[in-house]
Order: C-alpha cells, then sequence, then structure tokens
C-alpha cells in the first residue's frame, strides 16, 4: 500500500466546493486510488453526489442519539458510493447553537480511532467556508491533511476568503506538514476571471491548478444527485473535471507555505484588474452621472 | 452561648446544642418551605422500591453521582510520576484547583499542577499567548525538567492545537527548543481520568520514542505502566519489592507515583520527589516488552509501544491468588526468571489466612464499583474467597469491560448472581442495593452515602478516599497486599457482627470473645 495521502477542500461558502471536490475525487478513483470523503460541514452535503442520496446519518447526529460518541461503530456512520468510494458526514448541530468546530474535532477522532483511515489511499476533507475556528483547522493540523485546495472564483469574496484561508494555512505550515496545494477557480463568468485567479494565485506564492468552466451540465447531475462524471461520463466537462484530478493526484509533495496578502493589497489587485473602483474613480463616476442628468 | 474559649465544641456537637436546634428547627419551619415530613419520609421510602428502580434505569438524560473523574486528572497523575515535572493543564484555572485538591485530599500530600490560566479573551482568541507565557512562568518560577501539557474542556471546545502551540512557544523563546513539553489532549467531555491517563502516557513516550535520533535497539529489559491507582503509593514500592525478589532489575517504571505523593516531614518541601528518571524513558524504547497493570488505563499506549515493536501484556489490577499468579507467571515468561520460593511461600500464606476465615467469609455478598480494572480483580478476590459478588458496577466501563465481567462471572459458581452495570451511576446503586441488598458494598468514600442510605457498610479500597487516612500507603496488589485487602474485609465482618451482637440480655447470646 502507497502512503495515505490526505487533502482538504476549503472555500467560500456557495462557490461549489462540495460539488467540485465530488466530481474531482469521482475522476480520482477512476484512476484506481480507494478514497475516504470525510465531510466536515454540519449541512452534511459533502458526500451528496458520490451516495446519490440526501445527508446520510452523520457521526455527530448518531452520537447524539445514542448518548456519546463511545457508542458509535465505524458501519453507523461509514457509507460507501460510486465506485466504493467510502464516505463520511461529520455533521453538527443547527445553525445558532452548539459548536460545530468542536464536532469536527470529535468526528476525526472518532474515525482515526476507530481504524477509518485504514485501507484507503486518499482521504479528501471538505470544510465549510473559512477557517473561523480551531475545529474547522482541524482537517490542517500535523498529521492530518499535506495539501489543501482552495475553491474560489473571480468574486471579491471568494478571493477575501481563499486569502483568509491561506491565513489559516500560513499558521499551521510552521509547526507542521500542511501546505497550500494551489487553487482551483470555479467560473463565475466575472470580468478577467482566469487573469484575476492566475494573479491571486501567483499573491498566494502558488498556482492555479485548474480553471473549471462553467457548465449547465453540473447541474443536471446535480439535480440527479450525480456527479458529471457518473452522468455523463463522456461529456466535455467531464474531462475537466478527469484533468483536474490527474493534475491534484500529480500534485503530492508540491504544495508550498503561502503567502497570505492584506486587505489593502487585495483591493489594489482588484483596481489593477478594473474591477474595483478607487475612491477617486467613484466619485468622478458619480459626478459624470449627475452631469449627464443634469 | 454553648460555645466558649474555655471548652471550644467541634460544629457537630455544637450543632446539638439546644440553642442551635432551635434555631434550625425555625429556619427549617419559616424560611426552608419544605414538603411535610412525612411526604419526605414516604417518597424517602419509595425510592427504595423495584418500581422507582425501573424508573432510575430508564433514566437517560442525566448522571447522578458518576463513579470517575475527568481526563486532566489523569493526566496530571501520569504526569506527576516523572522525575522534576510539571504537570501543565492548558484551560481555566478552576479546573486545575480541582485535580489539585482531589489528589491532595486523597493522597494528603501537596500537588504541584499549574494552570495557563485561560479566560474569557482566550476563549474568544485562542490560547496561544497563554501557552507561550504559561510555558515561560513555569520554567522560571519552578524549574521542572519536563512540562506534560494536558487540556481542559474550554481549550478542547474552541480547538487550541498543542502541538501547533507548543512549536510556536518554543519558537517565541519560552522554553528552550530541546526542552521536553509532551502534551495530549485531554477533553473533559469524553472517557474519564484513565483514558486521561493513557493519552498522556502516550504522550510522553512519543515525545521521547518519536526523536528524530531515537532508534529502537531491543534489549532485555522490561517497562511496566501502572496505571491511574489510589494506593499507587504502596501498590507501587510492593511491586519493587516483588521484582526484586524475582531478581529482575532491567525494568523501568512508567510514571513511578510512590515518592511523589508520600514525602517526608522533614523541614524541606519537595515540589519534585521520586518519579521515572527522564534520562530512562529513551532507553525504554529498547525494552522487550511493555506491561500494563491496568488494561483500561493503557490501552492507546500499549498500541504505542506494540508499534514501536514492543511485546505487551495488560492485567486488571493483580489482586487475589491468581491476579497475582497471571502477573508472576508473564514476568517469569518475559525474564527467563524463575518464581522464587519466598513468593511461593507469601502465597501459601495468603492461602492460607484465607482458608482459616474461610467459615466467615463463604456466601457473603458484595456489591463493587470503581475503575474497570479494580473492579474485575476485586470480584475476582471475592470468588476466590468464596464471597459471591452481586453488583459489578463501572461508570467508566465499556461493553468490552460487560463482557470480559461476565466471562470471569461465568468461571465461578460464585459468580452466576452477579449483575455487571457499564457506565451506570452510584444513584443506580442506591437502587441496587435497596432492592438487592448485599452484605458489603467496596468502593470510594462517594460510597459513605449509600451506607447511609441503605445501611450497607462500605469497605473503601477505590480511588478517591478522602474521609479515612494513609491507606494508601499499604499495597493492595499482589499476595502480600491482597493480605491487606482480606483483613480489611474481614474487619468488617466481625465489626458489622460484634455491632448486631452487642447488646446484653437481648442480642449477646453469642457475643464471642474467638471467631
Amino acid at each position: 500500500m502507497t502512503k495515505l495521502r490526505q487533502i482538504a477542500f476549503y472555500g467560500k461558502g456557495g462557490i461549489g466546493k462540495s460539488t467540485t471536490s465530488q466530481n474531482t475525487l469521482a475522476a480520482l478513483v477512476e484512476l484506481g486510488q480507494k478514497i475516504l470523503i470525510v465531510g466536515c460541514d454540519p449541512k452534511a452535503d459533502s458526500t451528496r453526489l458520490i451516495l446519490n442520496s440526501k445527508a446520510q446519518d452523520t457521526v455527530l447526529h448518531l452520537a447524539a442519539d445514542m448518548g456519546s460518541v463511545e457508542d458509535l461503530e465505524l458501519e453507523d456512520v461509514l457509507k460507501t458510493g460510486f465506485k466504493d468510494i467510502k464516505c463520511v458526514e461529520s455533521g453538527g448541530p443547527e445553525p445558532g447553537v452548539g459548536c460545530a468546530g468542536r464536532g469536527v474535532i470529535t468526528s476525526i477522532n472518532f474515525l482515526e480511532e476507530n481504524g477509518a483511515y485504514d485501507d484507503v489511499d486518499y482521504v479528501s476533507y471538505d470544510v465549510l467556508g473559512d477557517v473561523v475556528c480551531g475545529g474547522f483547522a482541524m482537517p490542517i493540523r500535523e498529521n492530518k491533511a499535506q495539501e489543501i485546495y482552495i475553491v474560489m472564483s473571480g468574486e471579491m469574496m471568494a478571493l477575501y476568503a481563499a486569502n483568509n484561508i491561506a491565513k489559516g494555512i500560513l499558521k499551521y505550515a510552521n509547526s507542521g506538514g500542511v501546505r497550500l496545494g494551489g487553487l482551483i477557480c470555479n467560473e463565475r463568468q466575472t470580468d478577467k476571471e482566469l487573469e484575476l485567479a492566475e494573479a491571486m494565485a501567483a499573491k498566494l506564492g502558488s498556482k492555479l491548478i485548474h480553471f473549471v468552466p462553467r457548465d449547465n451540465i453540473v447541474q443536471h447531475a446535480e439535480l440527479r444527485r450525480q456527479t458529471v462524471i457518473e452522468y455523463a461520463p463522456d461529456s466535455k466537462q467531464a474531462q475537466e473535471y478527469r484533468q483536474l484530478a490527474e493534475k491534484i493526484h500529480a500534485n503530492s509533495g508540491q504544495g508550498v507555505i503561502p503567502t497570505p496578502i492584506t486587505m489593502d493589497e487585495l483591493e489594489e489587485m482588484l483596481m489593477d484588474f478594473g474591477i474595483m473602483q478607487s475612491e477617486e474613480e467613484r466619485l468622478a463616476a458619480i459626478a459624470e452621472t449627475e452631469a449627464q442628468a443634469g | 452561648m454553648p460555645q466558649s474559649a474555655d471548652k471550644v465544641l467541634d460544629h457537630a456537637p455544637l450543632f446539638r446544642e439546644p440553642e442551635y436546634k432551635e434555631m434550625l428547627e425555625n429556619k427549617k419551619v419559616k424560611f426552608e418551605c419544605g414538603h411535610p415530613d412525612e411526604m419526605v419520609k414516604d417518597v424517602g421510602e419509595w425510592t427504595k422500591t423495584w418500581e422507582y428502580r425501573e424508573k432510575n434505569l430508564a433514566r437517560t438524560a442525566a448522571t447522578i453521582n458518576p463513579a470517575k473523574a475527568c481526563q486532566p486528572l489523569g493526566a496530571v497523575f501520569a504526569g506527576a510520576g516523572y522525575e522534576k515535572t510539571m504537570s501543565f493543564v492548558h484551560g481555566s484555572q478552576g479546573c486545575v484547583a480541582y485535580y489539585r485538591s482531589h489528589l491532595s485530599r486523597h493522597f494528603k500530600e501537596p500537588s504541584s499542577c499549574v494552570s495557563s490560566s485561560m479566560t474569557e479573551d482566550a476563549a474568544v482568541f485562542g490560547g496561544l499567548i497563554n501557552m507561550v507565557d504559561g510555558l515561560a512562568n513555569t520554567k522560571a518560577l519552578y524549574d521542572p525538567e519536563m512540562i506534560a501539557v494536558s487540556t481542559t474542556c474550554m481549550a478542547e471546545v474552541i480547538g487550541d492545537d498543542l502541538n501547533s502551540f507548543i512549536l510556536q512557544a518554543k519558537e517565541k523563546g519560552s522554553v528552550d527548543t530541546d526542552f521536553d513539553v509532551p502534551f495530549a489532549h485531554t477533553p473533559a467531555f469524553v472517557g474519564s481520568h484513565i483514558d486521561g491517563y493513557d493519552n498522556m502516557q502516550k504522550g510522553i513516550l512519543t515525545n521521547f520514542w518519536n526523536k528524530k535520533d531515537a532508534e529502537r535497539v531491543a534489549d532485555d529489559s522490561i517497562n511496566i505502566i501502572p496505571g491511574f491507582d489510589g494506593f499507587a503509593v504502596g501498590n507501587i514500592r510492593e511491586m519493587k519489592r516483588v521484582l526484586g525478589e524475582m531478581d529482575i532489575t532491567g525494568y523501568t517504571i512508567l510514571s513511578d507515583v510512590s515518592d511523589v505523593y508520600d514525602t517526608p516531614s522533614d523541614g524541606e518541601f519537595r515540589m519534585y520527589s521520586g518519579g521515572t528518571k527522564i534520562a530512562d524513558i529513551p532507553g525504554a524504547l529498547n525494552a522487550k516488552a511493555t506491561i500494563s497493570m491496568q488494561e483500561y488505563c493503557s490501552k492507546k499506549t500499549l498500541d504505542y509501544c506494540a508499534e514501536k515493536g514492543q511485546e505487551t501484556a495488560a492485567f486488571h489490577y493483580p489482586m487475589g491468588v491468581k491476579g497475582t499468579d497471571d502477573f508472576l507467571m508473564k514476568l517469569g515468561e518475559l525474564t527467563g526468571k524463575e518464581i522464587p520460593e519466598s513468593l511461593r511461600l507469601e502465597r501459601g500464606r495468603l492461602i492460607d489466612a484465607m482458608a482459616d476465615s474461610q467459615s466467615w467469609l463463604h456466601g457473603k455478598t458484595y456489591a463493587i464499583y470503581g475503575d474497570p480494572d479494580f473492579v474485575y480483580a476485586m470480584a475476582a478476590f471475592i470468588m476466590e474467597t468464596g464471597g459471591e459478588p452481586r453488583h459489578c458496577l463501572a461508570t467508566n466501563g465499556s461493553k468490552a469491560w460487560a463482557a470480559q465481567m461476565e466471562e470471569l462471572l461465568a468461571s465461578s459458581p460464585f459468580g452466576k448472581d452477579c449483575q455487571v452495570w457499564a457506565g451506570k451511576d452510584l444513584w443506580h446503586m442506591r437502587s441496587f442495593l435497596n432492592t438487592e441488598p448485599v452484605d458489603i458494598l467496596i468502593g470510594s468514600s462517594y460510597g459513605k452515602y449509600l451506607e447511609r442510605d441503605t445501611g450497607t457498610p462500605l469497605l473503601r479500597l477505590a480511588f478517591p478516599i478522602f474521609d479515612r487516612h494513609h491507606h494508601h500507603r499499604f499495597p493492595t496488589w499482589f499476595y502480600q497486599g491482597t493480605l491487606t485487602v482480606l483483613v480489611k474485609i474481614l474487619d468488617l465482618i466481625f465489626d458489622k457482627l460484634d455491632d448486631e451482637t452487642i447488646e446484653p440480655g437481648v442480642t449477646d447470646y453469642s457475643y464471642d470473645l474467638t471467631r
């Protein structure tokens, strides 16, 4: 057996992180890899497309039912989906109560202790949002994920989130082995998106792993609770995900310690690309509009 | 006033003076607004019924008087057993005060342990600064040679990562890079003190055995992990004596608290005393085998030892004849040493004593609670004396433990009426004692309320023992220690018998001088 490789997908909520990761992993399994997906999002939707069903029984939900995590058996939470990909959802509390971060810690400890990581080549964590607390940083601690892939787009808030995630990685990179594997841009058809994504990657000292074009077939597949790989294996989009999977597979050990930028630098970059206006430009634009109206 | 400077009354007799009795009665009538005495009595009686027991067992939402403590207590205990080691608990101060007082109240010794004193800002921003300052202060103030870090709930909930924090603290210069700071995550809301003990033992071994230049060159020595034990002072010393009798010298006790919790009063305060030599830990990697005296205190640690290529063996708190036999035979097998005549004689003497008292022990019934390994050993020994365990309870006992217990109980006719209660608490035990009474209850000081409520005499043999002094100085392990346990049981039986036959002209027809 080859050495266990652990990766994690981070990104702003709603960016298509779970869709991208599941499609990529479905493609990776075609390369003969044995995969375990660990969903670290209380919404528990990180494995829906692989399992072809709505959220499964989560670790925390079952633990709460049974009284404690110690009463839980691995078989209760480990489900097998598309081409034998193993799936676990950590789950967590309803919005507004409890501590989802602690839930992630509890779940990952449970999985490790109960041998869920035995006999797989890849463990992939799917983590919601920015690194907001110690719990959501669990997958990037020492001896966990070696590379982090940030899913982003050309929108400002996605770039902002990507930069924040890079900050989280930096914090742990000095004391452990975690590295930034690269950026994955999910096309939103914003202005100069590819260039911006490449520039952002360069600023972070990393690279743009892949630019995933927008294609409605992803929607069609998703409505059927399938990955594109499963729904339309011969489609162009499936090919894109296969490329991404190959790139990630070949990227082992190529990660870097990221160089996150300040908010000012980020805004400056957006201005350089003409996506955001400076204060003077903004005032000038208002003046011009008013002049025309007057 | 009944109190005067010439004759100072303790609070108990003082409150029995008429002035106080009146005051307390007034308070009850005017301010307590309780239910009528009659009703309190009736409900009290109802709680002794089978009906209430069924309700009690159906309880899911509350634990009442659990017979266990939390993980960091075990971690602090394990850390304390190493030479000049300060236990450092990353988290809030109050928790750490609890570990210190708990250990001090039991051992009647000072218990040194520091906290990183996390407060609200640390809960929001993470406790890195507390770790950086805390390690530096600990080193500067208390000059330890090693700092063993564990965590409280607070640090665990916010997800502080000890590995990363300790490395960053070292980078910031709070302690030297090569200063040993082993660590263990010990969330108090998971498992119990025996898991904390296990985690810290593994943390300490990992700190030394996973160093870059550490390489295992197998030799003939053995490591022994004593486990969390309230009688550790007496038991570890007894173990050293037994190893001496066996002529075994190549051994390392991993976490030896025998001198830590038993310092002399000779005018010098010892913050650190005895303990496993830090210099001995790296070499322990080479050991042929690691033996644990308590299986449930060392599961992860033994797995780790096995990973490193060592043989492992685990016992259940070696009390009783067979418990000791098994341990000695394993020692003999591992070291190639013969069990000497001296130990054979000790065994014979123990059996002789058991036989001498057989008529008083036969058929006595027992309820036992405590840590899983202790309960196992106690039940096994009770059956060796012809006694019948009826209730065996471990709040921190797992399903696997329950299965081991069932197997043990099935091995003797004296075990057939015994029920095993894994995960149950002392309020459950109260129901068991009320509905299916036994002759003797064996447990910790917390059992004194059960003794009061159910009239079952309590034998204090499990941690913590707060209300009796110095028992921990006398061993309960091996043949010699088992003799002490035997005598304690017999004393209780005879005292009870004397009490029941003491009234002149009424019950004293058999108030025998000779029993």
